[in-house]
């Protein structure tokens, strides 16, 4: 660690986890739900189930995201942030504001009331006051961090990063906006979580993962930022307007169809540019980093990335595909594939590399790790073919047949039971993930004569940063 | 590193290639799905087509190609330094740009007033946004033209007059694909 301030992480990554955690067990509940629809009916319903499931993978994400930025960001500005006291605010605003939202849902608190009740709309469920929170932290945020890369070097890397964080902070505005009308309501609610993963999160993604390069590989920064600016513009160039994918059934012009089929298909480019530039960066590089799990991790980020959110996005992503699909499991085997790859990788991926720097210690752990990326990665993918296939047999039967809703669950129950067990393998991957974070303080493996010649000789191979 | 890849052999600035690749692919993509649907109903396209002005797009063809023809000139004169000259071929080109403009604005109009609109026919779904999708082009490219006029560094005009050659050649590829074919 060069700089004091970047400790300020180490707290959000930590927040990160646990919320991480807690995601997926409430994934493993709702998946559980889904082959056993009673589990739970009284106390916890499905509704709040997957509530917190997907509400907790944003927040988490988007903690772990403010948590890469302040390690980065100093690094990358040649100084120590603005204010720590400030980003140690942010965070305690971001938890208390989580817990209330949390509890609010479980229990229904101020039913209707206008800022402590939930707010119904799917997704920005928030009470107004936990969304006024997020906006006063992410102002915390933003005022901290640009005023940490005004005062020092601008780069590429920290450029990106910031036009990607503001953008995701003004897009969350919103989420206040909620016109009487259905379809402008729906229309505008795209614009909180999708504008953001089809558009200013890939920002952030591949910055931060253009950082991850940069220490793993060693590779010229020139040339890292060449890709990330091309990057850049492939996805801020299909995604905008790609996000009119979300427009072809809720009431629009009828021109969304063609315009959402159109540019949402060119969103694969960028994924793919993404895919391309880790393996070139790997291919092309000069350091023989230790910390493997990190790029392991970084690989696998890109590569799923691309066939989650890229390859099972243009599954059904072309409007005469979709007026079939629309809603099936598809789309939640599309949903959990790209969250995974694209953006819990990454996430995982700089918490693997920047967790040993801010131990200050070796990056011990890395057998424990690379395990948890296969137990992760191999349930993840599992779960993306049964639910494709169960979407596929759902589309058919209820789209094309015309069979009732209910009766094709009860014929697809077989690839929810399959799911499940693949969502198991996946919770035990966190856990596993986490502990090996945490707690070991040496490898569980003894490195064999080559690595151990190599640890012992080439100071490179040694330090864990720089 | 002694291998000098093909990106640093590529001409002008890569991003400009980068956006230009995606337009033409956004562009094909929409040409390709307007014959697509054409197949589905030739008849009613034919009849659609009918409505269109083909003299005025014809017209706008060469105001077009003689718009990109003065953005080539002003980077050889711009590289050859004669500043002011290159300076007066922008001005030109952007002034050629905005007559297409005016003659498509025309042209709208007139659809409007014949109470054609998006919803129409699939025909003219396509004629609005691949043509809109273009005039926004031209719209931007005027600007776009500008500024390099008045920033008249040899590469802002080089990129500049990049981008305004993929916006004349979508056209050229759009004339006869909308209003010609039969």
């Amino acid at each position: 660690m060069k700089y004091e301030s970047q400790k300020v992480a180490y707290a959000y990554f930590a927040v990160a986890m646990a919320l991480f955690a807690i995601q997926v067990t409430g994934g493993l509940i709702a998946g559980w739900i889904y082959v056993s629809p009673n589990f739970l009916s009284e106390l916890l319903p499905f509704n709040i189930v997957r509530m917190l499931h997907t509400n907790a993978l944003i927040v988490w994400l988007i903690l772990g995201f403010f948590g890469a930025a302040y390690f980065l960001i100093p690094e990358e500005s040649e100084r120590e942030l603005h204010s720590t006291k400030l980003a140690y605010l942010q965070l305690l605003i971001l938890v208390v504001g989580t817990l209330g939202a949390v509890l609010t849902y479980t229990f229904n608190l101020f039913e209707g009331n206008w800022l402590l009740g939930k707010e119904g709309r799917e997704f920005l469920e928030q009470p107004k006051w936990v969304k006024a929170g997020i906006v006063v932290a992410a102002l915390i945020f933003l005022y901290n961090i640009s005023m940490t890369v005004l005062k020092g070097k601008k780069t590429a890397i920290s450029n990106i990063l910031l036009l990607g964080l503001w953008g995701l902070a003004l897009l969350f505005l919103f989420a206040f906006y909620n016109p009487g009308n259905l379809s402008l309501d729906k229309q505008y609610w795209w614009y909180v979580v999708h504008l953001w993963v089809e558009g200013v999160w890939e920002l952030i993604m591949a910055s931060i993962l253009a950082y991850l390069m940069l220490k793993l590989t060693g590779v010229d920064r020139e040339v890292v930022e060449k890709w990330l600016y091309v990057i850049v513009a492939a996805a801020l160039f299909s995604g905008i307007l790609g996000t009119g994918h979300h427009y072809y059934w809720i009431g629009t012009p009828a021109y969304w169809q063609w315009i959402g089929s159109i540019f949402s298909s060119l969103e694969v480019i960028p994924f793919f540019a993404m895919m391309a530039f880790a393996f070139v960066m790997v291919w092309k590089g000069r350091r023989d980093h230790p910390n493997k799990a990190a790029l392991l991790w970084s690989l696998g980020c890109a590569t799923l990335a691309f066939f989650g959110a890229g390859v099972w996005g243009f599954l059904h992503t072309l409007h005469g595909v979709n007026y079939y699909t629309h809603g099936t499991q598809i789309t939640a085997a599309h949903g959990h594939l790209a969250f995974y790859g694209a953006y819990v990788c990454l996430n995982l991926a700089i918490f693997t590399y920047a967790m040993p720097i801010l131990k200050n210690r070796d990056p011990y752990n890395q057998v424990l790790n690379m395990a948890s990326f296969w137990l992760m990665t191999g349930g993840m993918v599992f779960m993306t073919f049964v639910l494709t296939f169960a979407g596929t047999v759902q589309t058919h039967m209820q789209r094309v047949v015309g069979d009732y809703f209910m009766d094709v669950q009860d014929q697809v129950a077989i690839f929810y039971w399959m799911r499940f067990g693949a969502g198991l393998v996946v919770v035990i991957g966190a856990l596993l993930f986490i502990y090996s974070i945490w707690v070991p303080r040496k490898e569980v493996l003894e490195p064999g004569p080559v690595e151990r010649e190599r640890l012992d000789n080439d100071p490179d191979h040694v330090a864990t940063e720089s | 590193m002694s291998d000098v890849s093909l990106i640093d052999e590529l001409p002008g600035e890569l991003l400009m290639w980068v956006l230009i690749i995606s337009e033409l692919l956004v562009f094909g993509a929409g040409m390709i799905a307007f014959m697509g649907v054409r197949l589905t109903d030739p008849v009613g396209f034919a009849e659609a087509q009918s409505h269109l002005h083909r003299t005025g797009a014809a017209f706008n063809t060469a105001v077009l190609v003689t718009s990109g023809y003065l953005a080539a000139l002003a980077l050889k004169w711009r590289e050859a330094a004669r500043r002011g000259a290159a300076r007066l071929a922008l001005v030109a080109s952007a002034s050629l740009g905005v007559v297409f403009l005016i003659i498509k604005g025309v042209e709208y109009t007139d659809k409007a007033a014949q109470g054609i609109g998006f919803e129409t026919h699939p025909f003219f779904l396509f004629y609005y946004l691949l043509t809109g999708f273009h005039a926004a082009h031209v719209l931007a490219g005027v600007g776009i033209l500008l500024l390099v006029a008045w920033r008249d560094d040899p590469r802002n005009i080089e990129a500049g007059a990049q981008f305004w050659h993929m916006v004349d050649m979508v056209w050229i590829m759009l004339f006869p694909v909308i209003y010609l074919l039969g």
